[in-house]
């Protein structure tokens, strides 16, 4: 059955080393991605989460280990192929919605963007699916036509995750996609979240320090201090039943909401 | 003819002409891509044609017979003077005949006759880069031709259609060579981008002050982007020649009068003179 | 017999770092097992470690040693040996728990809070739907509130959306903590018709009941869960 063939990861990541001079950004890290799955990264800054997702996600070279996508090598593939990915199989949602979206170019233009990366060439079929994904992320497409800068923060995070789902992308990386945002925003945006990538059956590496954020997304969770993953296993159950010193304290020092 | 004798052949050091040829060279054999090139001083400035006049220098033999044009005028005073220069220099025939002409220098426009296979078309480029004003970073835009990762370029015709209607892109109209590199065609008006697709003639373009050589080689593939549901189309102003009466010619505006008086005329001075001689034998 | 759920010398303790590293040991070689089609009460005194056991059974507590068996696709899988993806899955095909709290999703409606686990194994939304629906109407809750989000409903009102997803699903195996506790009578014998239908159809339930008169009314039998001292 279809869950059978989703024990072969989508992404692998074996031994993973990076030094910052004197400061390991990561230690040994190892981690599989499923298909279909959400993996929460998550540890206080500073303890390597961004920089794990930077490797894995190819923009940073370790100083040793390994990382596989679908078999291929991710560390050892040319910028091309790697660049291919980005435009189709993977997407990446930065904190800052300015890093993603292209701030001139109008909401619909955004989106459209990666289809004509990857050949699609009908104005009218562009916008359509840009006009779909505006209203899956609960913008009105009537707004098509207006620059990003016009929109809230909340928006144009919303904007950013559309324009990166648009290729129906089989892994997403996040980098803190609520970090800018008023709560009440967050609370809109990780249901939104949520619900795309239950829809889709996407697979969400996401790195964030909001715990609740984390136990509401997240099937797995790995919780990472000084670029070591010093626990990892199902979101609730670390979150439950932390086991390492790190992990407990990082939960008692959450706020019950 | 004799040239100058205090000038070396078509003004240019030997050697300098050798190193254009080089990159004239790798440019015909990666059609569309820019070819760094060791720009030098002209005596004239960036944005009269420094490029293109090192490229005529460097391609420029004895027997050739050079044509210069300016917004498809042979007698403007661009045009004039690079003739000028080269008779002095060179001691080269010039012509104003696109039929007569194996070299052509142009700025901003193709000639409307067809070329030939004996004959090379030299652009002026200001601008070499296509993706320039979508990506300022020059590292990046050179990154996005070697990966032929040309979806902005795309982008910015969208949104010219999502705010005008229509791609209101109407010169610089980027073109795809060969089906690999995206190519700016020099600010000739998006009318005359299909005369490149499949030129007989060999389509030299030199940016000096960018210092970039591209080329089109004869018979080469050249498309100019657009999208299914709108589709290239070359525009020119819905008239006719007030001179010669040519219906399917790029036209100029020029006022004749104070008071709103207009009249259109071929922007390509040799075709319509050819044109209005032709008629007149036979009326 | 046939087994649904068992556990073979199950043990857990809490290792508390930040107090000093204590460690405080909850269970200590719990054997038990439950059959399909039989409902069975976890009983003992309050601290004795029930709710972990469940906590356990439902792999949110990871288990310090022992095994839990549960018949999985037909065969008996070891829970607490599991890896997360597997546990994922038998969560959802297998193995259902009803709280005594509602975890609220936000702004996410009372109906699809309940249709969540079956379309989660790929129930097409209307029929899914259709369930909550009637699983929402039998434990009377208003209509009107079928699509607004829980986050503002009284206890109660909650305590029945939770009952409807643990039921609507047809885990054939049920974890249930004290789920009448904030019922009112009428609502506490639909759970009690609900756990003999969920016998019925075979399913092995295991649950918490503080109300000791439904308690005798659902489980066919209790299990004592004694603490450790009074254990050993």
């Amino acid at each position: 059955m279809n869950e059978r063939s989703s024990k072969t990861p989508l992404l692998t990541a074996r031994d993973l080393t990076l030094r910052f001079g004197r400061i390991a950004a990561l230690d040994g890290v190892d981690l599989d991605i499923h298909p279909g799955e959400v993996v929460a990264i998550v540890g206080e800054s500073g303890s390597g989460k961004t920089t794990l997702l930077r490797v894995l996600s190819g923009l940073m070279r370790p100083d040793a280990g390994e990382v596989s996508y679908l078999g291929q090598d991710v560390l050892g593939m040319s910028e091309a192929a790697r660049r291919r990915l980005m435009r189709t199989e993977w997407g990446f949602v930065h904190q800052n919605p300015r890093d993603g979206l292209r701030m001139a170019v109008s909401a619909g233009g955004n989106i459209g963007e990666r289809l004509m990366a990857t050949g699609a060439r009908h104005y009218g079929n562009i916008r359509e699916q840009a006009s779909h994904w505006l209203t899956r992320v609960e913008i009105d497409p009537a707004r098509m036509d207006e620059v990003p800068a016009k929109f809230s923060g909340g928006m144009q995070q919303r904007l950013q995750i559309a324009r990166t789902l648009v290729t129906l992308p089989k892994l997403v990386f996040m980098d803190e996609p609520t970090g800018g945002l008023d709560v009440s925003v967050q609370a809109r945006l990780l249901d939104l979240i949520r619900a795309l990538v239950a829809d889709l059956g996407l697979a969400v590496l996401i790195v964030t320090h909001d715990i609740a954020a984390a136990r509401l997304l997240a099937h797995r969770m790995l919780v990472m201090r000084h670029g070591v993953v010093v626990e990892s296993g199902l979101t609730d159950r670390v979150l439950d039943d932390p086991q390492h010193p790190y992990t407990q304290l990082l939960v008692s020092s959450v706020l019950a909401a | 003819m004799t040239h100058d004798p205090g000038y070396n052949f078509a003004y240019l050091d030997e050697s300098t002409k050798r190193m254009i040829r080089r990159a004239i060279l790798k440019a015909v054999a990666i059609p569309g891509h820019q070819v760094p090139f060791g720009s030098r001083e002209m005596p004239l400035p960036y944005g009269w044609g420094t490029g293109g006049i090192q490229v005529t220098a460097a391609v420029l033999g004895p027997a050739d017979v050079l044509k210069v044009i300016d917004q498809g005028s042979d007698d403007t005073t661009n045009a004039v003077s690079i003739r000028a220069f080269f008779r002095r220099t060179a001691g080269i025939a010039t012509t104003e005949s696109t039929e007569a002409a194996t070299i052509i220098q142009t700025r901003h426009r193709i000639p409307e006759r067809k070329l030939r296979e004996d004959q090379i078309l030299v652009y002026q480029v200001p601008i070499p880069e296509p993706l320039g004003r979508l990506e300022p970073r020059i590292a990046e835009t050179r990154r996005m031709h070697a990966m032929a990762d040309y979806g902005l370029m795309h982008v910015k015709l969208y949104e010219d259609i999502a705010r005008h209607g229509h791609i209101a892109t109407s010169y610089s109209y980027p073109v795809m060579v060969n089906g690999r590199y995206l190519m700016s065609p020099s600010p000739i008006p998006a009318f005359d981008n299909p005369k490149m697709d499949q030129m007989p003639a060999l389509q030299l373009f030199g940016a000096g002050r960018e210092k970039r050589i591209y080329a089109v080689p004869p018979y080469t593939s050249v498309k100019s982007l657009d999208f299914d549901d709108h589709p290239f189309r070359p525009i020119r102003a819905p008239h006719v020649c007030e001179l010669c009466g040519s219906g399917d010619t790029y036209l100029d505006e020029v006022l004749t009068d104070d008071v709103g008086g207009r009249i259109f005329v071929c922007s390509d001075t040799d075709f319509c003179s050819e044109r209005q001689a032709m008629k007149e034998a036979a009326e | 017999m046939s087994i649904s759920l068992a556990t073979e010398g199950l043990s857990k303790e809490f290792r508390l770092h930040l107090q000093g590293d204590v460690r405080i040991p909850v269970l200590a070689d719990v054997d038990f097992s439950v059959a399909p089609g039989e409902c069975v009460a976890l009983a003992g005194p309050s601290g004795a470690g029930k709710s972990t056991l469940m906590r356990c059974l439902y792999g949110n507590y990871g288990a310090g040693s022992g095994r839990i068996l549960i018949r999985h696709r037909g065969e008996l899988v070891d829970l607490a040996a599991a890896d997360p993806m597997l546990v994922r899955e038998i969560r959802r095909e297998t193995l259902g728990y009803v709280s005594q709290f509602l975890r609220v999703i936000p702004r996410i409606g009372a109906r699809d809070i309940v249709a969540e686990p079956l379309r989660a194994r790929g129930v097409p939304a209307g029929a899914a739907l259709a369930r909550a629906t009637e699983l929402l109407t039998r434990l009377n809750l208003p209509a009107r509130l079928h699509d607004l989000p829980p986050a503002t409903f009284s206890g109660g009102e909650q305590q029945r959306i939770n009952l409807a997803r643990g039921f609507a699903a047809d885990y054939p195996v049920l974890l249930l903590d004290e789920p009448t506790a904030s019922l009112d009578p009428v609502n506490r014998q639909v759970v009690v018709t609900l756990i003999a239908e969920a016998k019925a159809r075979g399913a092995a339930l295991i649950g918490i009941f503080h109300d000791t008169q439904i308690r005798d009314q659902v489980a066919d039998r209790l299990f004592e869960v004694l603490p450790i001292q009074d254990a050993a």
